[in-house]
Formats: structure tokens, C-alpha cells, sequence
């Protein structure tokens, strides 16, 4: 259970798993996440299922090493096993023919928006999808985005790679151009799917947004990934993790993100500092 | 018989107050032999003993005390089994003072038997004994049950199945067993090698768990349907309440879940070793009276807290948690500010808790649950500080499985509706017990639930007719106990 098939590196921080693991395999769907235990002393971390193969009984999981736990996770090798992964949780993205979507993906958001535009293509959309990244060699999975939409557009922050600027940017001239968009659908950094937000207001475009907070269970038992969305407290891991983008308060969700931060350092640094002069797993 | 009577209830040994508000390890020693056999010499082994209805899975109380009493210790621990699977648990865990021990007969002219601890004690010399024995199991009925829960109940229908010869297997969310008894209760009064120690047990029963199943979403109940002849749900009553007031979301805000959870399933007391951080605390207010407000408090006190404030809005008396769990804080040095309630909770620019805005109450005439209500004085509110805020005033029902399964009711709140006689659902074959039914309860009503359960499911799955009169007395009783 649990095992690594395949590991790939994506850019230098981001890296992609393949895991044996049938039965979330049949029972995902697009927008449901994960959470894993990388071993026996490891943190619960919640992690969105980039894609998922019935057929072989496997997942993809796609994360970046910003912490301690990912850091651990980043150095298993194929055959290496999770010690758990639960899933799938959270409800799924609702998907019919809505018209036009368009997908915004930044960083390692692009990673759960593939499931997503690819549902919402087989549903007869046209799925318009915009991937963002810092700079060209951050930008992940760019092949199979554009299998999974009908069109891509790409931006990097310092213009290594598409149209130089934020998905935001490419959003707008978008809309200048007079497309006609029924949804818009973001998932990244907080910061970006608040101005992605803060655009699609403007012109009333409903737009719903992914959120990953801190978890501890994912099941509704702890409270920990609450977030206040049209001034009312909801839990991401039972209500969401997907919500109307417009009434949810992100500048309360960036403060939550940072409640761990020092213990995350000592962590990080504690894991930096033997990795360095031991070598692990 | 008259001659006993002048022999004291047995004090258990317990950790130096001083000493162990520093640490997480459990606070009472246990009996030794010698204290176990003089408490049980109390007993008048009644011939008609009231204990036994009170406990509300029916132990033949007066019969494993004798054995305790003639030095047959082991012997007492397989007469406990024999009723209930979780002796070493149940006997630290129990409201023993409001089931068995406040009808003993002996405790009408003195203190009851201590029969919590002549349990914890039995339980206790078996396990560390190794003498742990397997009882007679019924021959394999080839009938599968599946069991959504590792709780308490879910535990005690899955040892009960088993023992009838049913295939049973466990669906558990969590990585670990136990449920509220690992996530929930802390080290330090129910430690995690003996839930451990009593789950392995059941799985020698032949009882098979499967964890990291979130049922509902990893499979429907349906789909456990087709695998299983019966499936029981005891899901427990996981959706923590908040107050409902300004301020909830600031960082350092916990509900009693999220934070015994990190300190107990994950460690989070032994953080960097473990990776599950928690907060380091210097003031702590814990929001609510019952044993698990009780629990967050001592686990702050702990974690390394300063101070540590119990904030309940009725008086001592209405506390809903434990004389000797409310005795413990006490003496550990947690505040008690009773007759108050917060209003608000205050935070900095950075979005954490800094105070808390409360108001004085005052007890006016008996609400609906019996108890006074609270009412707020006008003009007295005042601030305290405060850095860190658990709230801990119980749990609804966890909305999942209702969600995900077509044709099961429940009540207005969410909880599953079950019969009292039989614990089915409006789904045949489909049957509930615990906090999930009746509400946040305790431990023990849980397993009575299960029991009942495991009954009628043995019931349906062999195709016994139902008896014609239940000598089972509905048990449901509402109460923030755990």
C-alpha cells in the first residue's frame, strides 16, 4: 500500500509521485485531495491528486518542499511506501457545461487544476487555462495542461517563458478581447487567487477557488482549516475545499497559513542539519 | 458482614501534583495487590446487587470483585471480558460515581466500592501479567460485518460479532485505532500503549481493521453493503461547536479537538521529535465545564503553559466533567472562573487571540436540561488575556456519512436516527451506536450501545426473530460527558 511506482522531479522544489493506491484511484474526482503521513513521527500535510489511474490503481501526487515534511517526502525513491494516505476527501469540483471556463493555475496550483480542466472539457466546455509560474523552470506540467483545455496561455513573473506577468494579466486581456466566460476557476498561492478575485469581481465573472489550508484530520473533526467564507465559518476539509471565490476572506487565510511558522523553521532547520551531515532514507 | 463496614474506601497512589502537571505521564498509579484485595473485602456481595444495573454493560460486578478478593486477579480480569472488552480502559474512563458505584449498598452508610478501580486494577494485572487468554469463540458463522469507527462502540460491536464467529472487519478514518480514546483523551489519564494493549485484544479476536477509510468518501455505505451482511456506524460525534462569537478564526484559537488531537494522536507534546507542531502557550482560557474541557486544560498546564483558565458560564455545581477530574485541575493549579462567558475574543494586527471580552452570569430558574440557566449581568463585562483559546463545548454530528447515503435519517441535529431496542436505522441491515446516535456521551454508554447493537445484528444476519420483550431498558441518556 502506498508504494512509490514513479518519481520525477519537475522543477528543483517540485516533485511528482506515482502511488499505488486502488481504491482512491476508483473513488477520486476532480478537486478532492489526499492527506498523508510521510512515516511514523510525520504530520498529517494535505495534498491535492494531480491525477489518478483506475486502470493501474495509482494516484499523482505533485507537492512542493517548502517544509520539513515535504523535504522528507522529496527524498523517498521509488519503492519507498507513505506510511498513510487518506483520500479521497473534500467534495468533488462541480462540474457540468457551464460554456466557457477558464482555469487558472499558479505554481503548484497547477497540479490540482489538471483534474479539474480535464472534467471540465469531458463535459463539453471550453476550457480556457492560463498556468503561472515565478520563471520558466518552475512551470509544471505544461504538456499535459494543454491536452486537458482546449486552449493554453502561460505567464512567468520574470518573463522567462509566455507573456511576461501574472495569470491575472493574461485573464484581463481576456476579457478586453471580449471573450465570453461563464466561470473562472483559480487554484494557488493565496495572494493569487486573491487578485484573481478581485479582477473577476469587477466584471461579475462567478469564480470559484480551491483552498489548502492547514489540516490536521480532513474528516471535520478538528476545526483547523476553518476558513470564513460570506462572513461565516466553514471547515475546508468537509465543506470545501472549493468555494465561491468572491466571499472568501483571504486576508484571514494568509494570516492562518502563518500560525506554525516558527515551529516550521525548527523543523526545517532541524531536518536541513542532519540531512547535511547524515544522509537519510 | 457488619464487621467489614469499618474499613476506608482504598486512596489509589497517584503523582505528586507538583510533579506531574509538568508531565504527561498518567497521574494515578493503580492499586497494588494488597490495596486491590483490602477495597475488595469491602464488597457485601449483595444477592441481589444494584451495581450490575447500573453499569451500563451489565458486568457481574460482585463476581469479579470476590475473585480480586480471593487473590485470583487473573481470573477477575476474564469475569470483566467477559461483559466488556475494554475493562483497563473503562475502569479509568468511567463515570463509575453516577452508574455502578452511586447504587452499591455499601456506600449507603459509607463510601461506595471503588469498583472503577478494582476493574482498572484487574484489567491492569492481566496485561502486564502477559496472561491475556482468548475466550471460547463460537464456530464461523461465514456472515461479514463491517464496522465504520474504531471508537468505543465500533470496538465493542467488533468484539461481540467476533466472539458470535462473524467475520469482522473495522473501517477507521484515522491511522490509529481507538478514536476519541487515542485523539482525545490524553496520556496522562488513559495512556496509549493500554488502548493499544485492549485494541489488540479485539484484533486477537479475530478482527481485522483497515485504517486511513473515511467512509463516505473512500466508499459509501452502500458499497459497504455489498461487501458485508451488516454494517454497524459508530462515527462518534465529530464537528466540534464554536461559540459563535467575534474573533474565532484568530490564530490560537483551537477547538478541544484540534488541540488534544495534535497533543495526543500526533504528539504534538513531544514536537520537534514528533513533526505535528502546537502552539507554545503562555495563558491559556479553555471555554466549557466537561471532562474534555478538563483534558485541554491539564494538557496546557503541560505543554508548558503559565496559566491556564477554565472559563464555564454556570456555577461549579452544573459542571458537567468529573468531581475527580475537576479535583485533579484543581489541584494542579488550573483557575476556575465560573458564572462567566466570553463575548468576543480579541486579536492584533497579525490575526492572533490577545484577549477575551466576558460577561458575568448569574443562575436563574431550570432550563430544559434541569440545570439553571445562565443569564448575563448587565455592565460587567471585563477583559482577560489571553494567548491561547480552546473551546471546548462539545460536538455535533459529523455530517459526512448522512451526506453520502441515500435513505439514512436523522434528527434535526444530525445525529443518526437509531432504534433504542435494536440500534437499526432506516436502512435494514444498517445499524448505529454512540456519540453519532445519542450525542457527545461518554465511553461507556457507547460500548452499552454497541452491545445492544451487536445483539440484533447477530439477530438479523442469522435470521433469529426479534424478541418479543426487550428486557433491555432503554439506556439513551444525553449528557457532555465522555
Amino acid at each position: 500500500m502506498n508504494r512509490i511506482i514513479t518519481k520525477k522531479i519537475l522543477s528543483q522544489d517540485v516533485k511528482e509521485f506515482v502511488i499505488e493506491s486502488p481504491r482512491i484511484a476508483t473513488a477520486r474526482h476532480a478537486g478532492q485531495f489526499v492527506i498523508v503521513r510521510a512515516n511514523d513521527t510525520g504530520e498529517r500535510i494535505p495534498l491535492t491528486i494531480a491525477d489518478a489511474n483506475p486502470e493501474a490503481g495509482t494516484i499523482t501526487l505533485i507537492f512542493q518542499e517548502v517544509g520539513k515534511s515535504t523535504m522528507l517526502m522529496g527524498t523517498f525513491k521509488e519503492g519507498d511506501e507513505f506510511k498513510d494516505v487518506v483520500g479521497p476527501l473534500g467534495k468533488p469540483t462541480h462540474i457540468e457545461k457551464f460554456g466557457t471556463v477558464v482555469c487558472m493555475g499558479g505554481g503548484i496550483g497547477v497540479a490540482p487544476m489538471h483534474p479539474i480542466s480535464e472534467a471540465m472539457k469531458a463535459a463539453g466546455n471550453r476550457v480556457i487555462t492560463i498556468i503561472g509560474a515565478r520563471s520558466k523552470d518552475l512551470l509544471i506540467m505544461e504538456n499535459r495542461m494543454k491536452a486537458a483545455s482546449t486552449e493554453l496561455h502561460i505567464s512567468t513573473d520574470d518573463g522567462s517563458y509566455g507573456v511576461h506577468g501574472f495569470v491575472t494579466d493574461i485573464l484581463q486581456s481576456l476579457i478586453d478581447k471580449g471573450e465570453k466566460i461563464d466561470l473562472a476557476v483559480a487554484i494557488g498561492p493565496v495572494p493569487m487567487m486573491g487578485a484573481v478575485c478581485k479582477l473577476t469581481k469587477k466584471y461579475d465573472l462567478p469564480t470559484v477557488v480551491s483552498l489548502n489550508p492547514i489540516m490536521v484530520d480532513g474528516t471535520g473533526m478538528c476545526g483547523a482549516c476553518r476558513v470564513t467564507v460570506a462572513g461565516k465559518t466553514q471547515f475546508v476539509c468537509v465543506d470545501g475545499p472549493e468555494f465561491d471565490g468572491h466571499q472568501v476572506d483571504f486576508v484571514e487565510l494568509v494570516k492562518r497559513q502563518r500560525a506554525y511558522l516558527p515551529q516550521e523553521r525548527i523543523s526545517r532547520e532541524a531536518f536541513q542539519h542532519h540531512e547535511g551531515c547524515c544522509s537519510e532514507k | 458482614m457488619a464487621k467489614k463496614e469499618k474499613i476506608p474506601r482504598q486512596a489509589m497512589p497517584e503523582q505528586n501534583p507538583d510533579v506531574r502537571r509538568k508531565n504527561f505521564t498518567e497521574v494515578p498509579f493503580g492499586y497494588t495487590p494488597e490495596l486491590a484485595q483490602i477495597e475488595a473485602s469491602r464488597c457485601l456481595f449483595c444477592k441481589k446487587p444494584k451495581c450490575i444495573d447500573g453499569c451500563p454493560v451489565n458486568i457481574d460486578i460482585p463476581a469479579f470483585i470476590r475473585l480480586i478478593k480471593d487473590g485470583d486477579f487473573i481470573g477477575a480480569a476474564h469475569k470483566l471480558k467477559e461483559e466488556n472488552a475494554l475493562p483497563a480502559i473503562c475502569g479509568r474512563v468511567c463515570p463509575q460515581e453516577e452508574q455502578c458505584e452511586i447504587v452499591c449498598v455499601t456506600g449507603i452508610k459509607t463510601e461506595p466500592v471503588a469498583i472503577g478501580r478494582l476493574e482498572r486494577f484487574a484489567a491492569d494485572y492481566e496485561r502486564e501479567h502477559g496472561e491475556i487468554v482468548i475466550p471460547e469463540m463460537e464456530p464461523p458463522t461465514g456472515k461479514s460485518v463491517g464496522i465504520v469507527g474504531c471508537g468505543p462502540a465500533g470496538l465493542t460491536v467488533a468484539g461481540e460479532l467476533a466472539k458470535l464467529g462473524h467475520s469482522v472487519t473495522i473501517y477507521e478514518a484515522l491511522h490509529q485505532p481507538g478514536g476519541v480514546l487515542m485523539y482525545g483523551i490524553p496520556e496522562f489519564r488513559l495512556p496509549k500503549a493500554i488502548v493499544e494493549s485492549e485494541v489488540d485484544y479485539v484484533k486477537q479476536l479475530g478482527v481485522q481493521i483497515i485504517y486511513n477509510a473515511v467512509i463516505g468518501r473512500y466508499m459509501t455505505i452502500d458499497e459497504l453493503m455489498e461487501d458485508h451482511d451488516s454494517v454497524f456506524l459508530g462515527t462518534g460525534a465529530g464537528l466540534p461547536y464554536f461559540m459563535n462569537i467575534p474573533g474565532e478564526n484568530f490564530n490560537g484559537v483551537y477547538s478541544a479537538n484540534e488541540y488534544l488531537t495534535r497533543s495526543n494522536l500526533m504528539r504534538a507534546y513531544r514536537f520537534p521529535e514528533y513533526d505535528t507542531p502546537i502552539i507554545e502557550s503562555k495563558k491559556v482560557a479553555v471555554l466549557g465545564g466537561g471532562n474534555v474541557a478538563m483534558d485541554a486544560a491539564r494538557t496546557a498546564l503541560r505543554l508548558g503553559a503559565d496559566e491556564v483558565t477554565v472559563v464555564y458560564r454556570r456555577s461549579r455545581k452544573e459542571m458537567p466533567a468529573r468531581d475527580e477530574e475537576i479535583h485533579h485541575a484543581e489541584e494542579e493549579g488550573i483557575n476556575f472562573q465560573l458564572l462567566t462567558n466570553p463575548t468576543e475574543l480579541l486579536g492584533d494586527e497579525e490575526g492572533w487571540v490577545t484577549g477575551m471580552r466576558c460577561i458575568r452570569m448569574e443562575l436563574g430558574a431550570p432550563d430544559s436540561s434541569g440545570r439553571r440557566r445562565p443569564i448575563p449581568i448587565e455592565g460587567s463585562e471585563y477583559i482577560i488575556e489571553v494567548d491561547t483559546v480552546v473551546v471546548s463545548i462539545g460536538n455535533g454530528a459529523n455530517p459526512l456519512i448522512p451526506q453520502t447515503t441515500p435513505g439514512l435519517d436523522t434528527n434535526k441535529w444530525g445525529n443518526i436516527l437509531a432504534d433504542a431496542k435494536t440500534a437499526v436505522t432506516s436502512i435494514p441491515g444498517v445499524y448505529a451506536g454512540g456519540d453519532i446516535v445519542i450525542g457527545a456521551a461518554t465511553v461507556i454508554l457507547a460500548m452499552g450501545a454497541g452491545k445492544i447493537a451487536a445483539a440484533a445484528m447477530h439477530r438479523y444476519m442469522m435470521g433469529i426473530p426479534e424478541p418479543v420483550e426487550e428486557k433491555e431498558e432503554e439506556k439513551e441518556e444525553v449528557k457532555e460527558k465522555k
